[in-house]
């Protein structure tokens, strides 16, 4: 067993599970999906990217797209949360909640295709 | 590029996770520590607010306590967090800075400029490995010409010393292995503009490497070797190498050219000096036994040349059994009065300096005129760096191993027509040498010439291939004559033409062109410029040859005709 490996997998993991229980819920509800959780799957997105950086196979370049992927829409989707929140002041309404859940499920399909690489690599090893 | 950014990107995983790491702690604490508003109604802090204040604090900018004034606890948590998030930063920085500071990293800095700059040449350019005293006389001299090139060298000390040099070019330079495929492919072998291989540095093998590489991976490149043993010299000449140097040997030819034809060698300085420089004044050493000091590889050399025009020579050599010495010598360095005069300087004509110490060298050159203050004295020089301290010695005669290559070179690369005519012009006696030398500085002054050659054929010469082409006569003196004013014959000489492999040296003006014809001219700077326009354009050709101005335009053309004709 590798730690390294646990370490990484666990992260790739945890961003995929995280960003699923955001998305989860009534789609325009705002009582269904918690800030805190948008806030921990970006870290935890953040940590599983930088995880990634200097791997220099293909394999290594594709799951560091995926990641970025996934950055990009959460972030967007939390400026989403406090421009309508402190900007506009127009509080979480469907509209609103229904753009930043479904930027977050971009996101959940960028992490999903991570954590199918991540299988599909680790079959192939048979170790 | 690739190899920096993943270099970056692997340095700085862990400087990034700690900063992460701590303004994900700062950001949640300030979020779930209550705080006030004014009124003193209990508030918490919301998320952007939170990632407001984190990242202003972390850099240390300082906006102040917002939305509103901190409670206690909430300054307590802001003590934590400075601390925590000032410390990540410091971290990451100095990871950043030493990375910088890293062998590894600049090396890649440099590898991937130098390859970047390879890559942009837009112009022919010749690839030289080695950068040692031959290298840079070489390179400083294709500068000089306006000839781009680009050093290898396996020395960092010799590449920052390219780098330091005032060249009027950019010349990039890489610290690495030249006999690895990989260095020269990085070089610029396989770039379109790569008009030559050089391989200088002092290592057979090394440069026996280089020319392998080259005619495998880019197969009809010119490639020039150095080559000390006659073994690399045959095993460099089996694939196909275009001109191998061995610098003893090319040294001695020379050395001996200078002693019994001065003329011939003074061609040779003339037609290879750098164009514009001063020209060299002619030498008469005198005829009679010469002392030669040293027997190593290049007094033998010397020898067997002296040997073969038929001079005594009277050798002084301190170690007669390393060197293999046969025959009556003197033992002794040479640098003594005592050997000197048992090898009898007092009734020589000259002596030869050739030991491989230039203190000695010049010792010799010194004790040698104290005893016979009209000698003629020839002296090696080995370091370049030593050019003050032989100038100073005014000595009748200071030869250059480096020196001599390197513009040995420079002729090869540049004109390679001038490498055989010289060639031949050695066969030939003293006389005519002269006669040319006198020819030439008619034409130039006192001023080195400049060298250039051409080829009758549509690239090269288009008027006079289409002239050619049309059945008429063109003659060797007509391309001489200036296109502004027939009348004037432009200030240039036409050295050599070589058809079908056939060399004439200085032909007839009368002679008539054939296609393919190679021509060499010497001349006055800038004359070749002029020279252009017989060779190129239509109408200066039809003005000299006819004297008539032609109009140029299918207008007047047809108005001309017209004329004519009624």
């Amino acid at each position: 067993m590798n730690l390294e490996k646990v370490v990484f997998g666990f992260f790739i993991v945890l961003a995929l599970t995280l960003n699923f229980g955001f998305f989860i819920g009534d789609f325009d509800n705002p009582a269904h999906h918690n800030e805190y959780e948008l806030f921990a799957a970006i870290i935890v997105n953040l940590i599983a990217t930088v995880l990634k950086f200097g791997d220099r196979t293909q394999m290594g370049a594709v799951l560091l797209a995926t990641s970025l992927v996934a950055d990009l829409q959460l972030i967007i989707a939390a400026v989403v949360w406090g421009v309508a929140v402190y900007v506009t002041m127009s509080g979480l309404e469907p509209s609103v909640m229904g753009s930043i859940v479904s930027l977050s499920g971009g996101a959940l399909l960028a992490n999903i295709t991570s954590v199918v690489l991540l299988i599909i690599e680790t079959v192939n090893l048979r170790r | 590029m690739e190899k920096i950014v993943f270099l970056i990107l692997r340095r700085m995983r862990a400087p990034l996770l700690v900063i992460i790491a701590a303004y994900t702690i700062s950001i949640i604490g300030m979020v779930l520590i209550p705080g006030a508003d004014e009124q003193g109604n209990p508030v918490r802090m919301g998320f952007f607010h939170a990632v407001y204040f984190v990242s202003y604090m972390a850099t240390t900018i300082g906006f102040g306590e917002i939305p509103y004034a901190f409670t206690d606890a909430q300054r307590m948590w802001t003590v934590v967090a400075i601390h925590l998030t000032v410390i990540a930063w410091l971290y990451a920085i100095g990871k950043i800075l030493s990375l910088i500071g890293e062998p590894a990293f600049r090396q890649a800095v440099g590898e991937n400029a130098f390859a970047r700059s390879v890559r942009r040449m837009r112009e022919p350019f010749y690839v030289v490995c080695g950068y040692g005293d031959t290298g840079s006389l070489l390179v400083r001299a294709l500068s000089r010409r306006g000839l781009r090139s680009v050093v290898v060298d396996w020395n960092q000390d010799r590449v920052n010393e390219l780098e330091l040099e005032d060249l009027g070019m950019y010349v990039p330079g890489l610290c690495a292995d030249a006999a690895r495929a990989v260095t020269l492919k990085e070089a610029g072998l396989l770039s379109g503009h790569c008009a030559g291989v050089v391989a200088l540095t002092d290592d057979d093998a090394v440069n026996l490497k280089i020319a392998i590489t080259t005619k495998l991976l880019r197969p009809g490149m010119p490639v020039v070797c150095r080559a000390e043993t006659h073994d690399a010299v045959a095993n460099m000449d089996s694939f196909g190498t275009d001109h191998i140097i061995n610098p003893y040997d090319t040294f001695a030819v020379r050395l001996a050219l200078a002693l019994h034809a001065p003329g011939a060698y003074l061609l040779h300085e003339w037609l290879t000096g750098v164009p514009g420089t001063q020209l060299s004044v002619p030498l008469y050493p005198p005829h009679g036994t010469w002392v030669l000091c040293g027997y190593g590889r290049f007094g033998k050399a010397v020898k067997t040349r002296l040997d073969a025009e038929g001079v005594e020579t009277h050798i002084i050599e301190l170690d007669p059994v390393g060197t293999g010495l046969e025959g009556e010598f003197v033992a002794g360095r040479g640098t003594e009065a005592a050997t000197l005069l048992e090898a009898g300087i007092e009734k020589a004509a000259g002596v030869v300096a050739g030991t491989d110490d230039d203190t000695n060298n010049l010792s010799i050159m010194i004790t040698a005129r104290a005893l016979k203050p009209d000698l003629f004295t020839v002296a090696r020089q080995n370091r370049h760096d030593n050019d003050d301290i032989f100038q100073a010695a005014r000595l009748d005669l200071v030869m250059q191993r480096s020196e001599i290559i390197a513009r040995d070179l420079l002729a090869l690369l540049t004109t390679p027509l001038l490498n055989g005519f010289l060639k031949r012009v050695r066969g030939l006696s003293n006389d005519w040498s002269n006669l040319l030398v006198s020819r030439i500085s008619a034409v130039t002054g006192d001023q080195v010439p400049e060298i250039w050659s051409c080829r009758i054929d549509m690239q090269d010469a288009p008027a006079v291939y289409g002239m050619l082409d049309e059945g008429k006569a063109v003659c060797l003196e007509q391309l001489l004559r200036d296109a502004r004013n027939r009348e004037e014959r432009l200030p240039c000489l036409l050295l050599a033409l070589k058809r079908d492999g056939d060399w004439r040296l200085l032909p007839e003006d009368d002679m008539q062109l054939l296609m393919g014809d190679e021509l060499l001219f010497c001349g006055a700077q800038r004359v070749s410029e002029r020279m252009a326009w017989a060779l190129q354009n239509n109408n200066a050709l039809h003005y000299i040859r006819s004297g008539e101005e032609r109009p140029s335009g299918l207008l007047w053309r047809w108005l001309s005709g017209y004329r004519e004709r009624t």
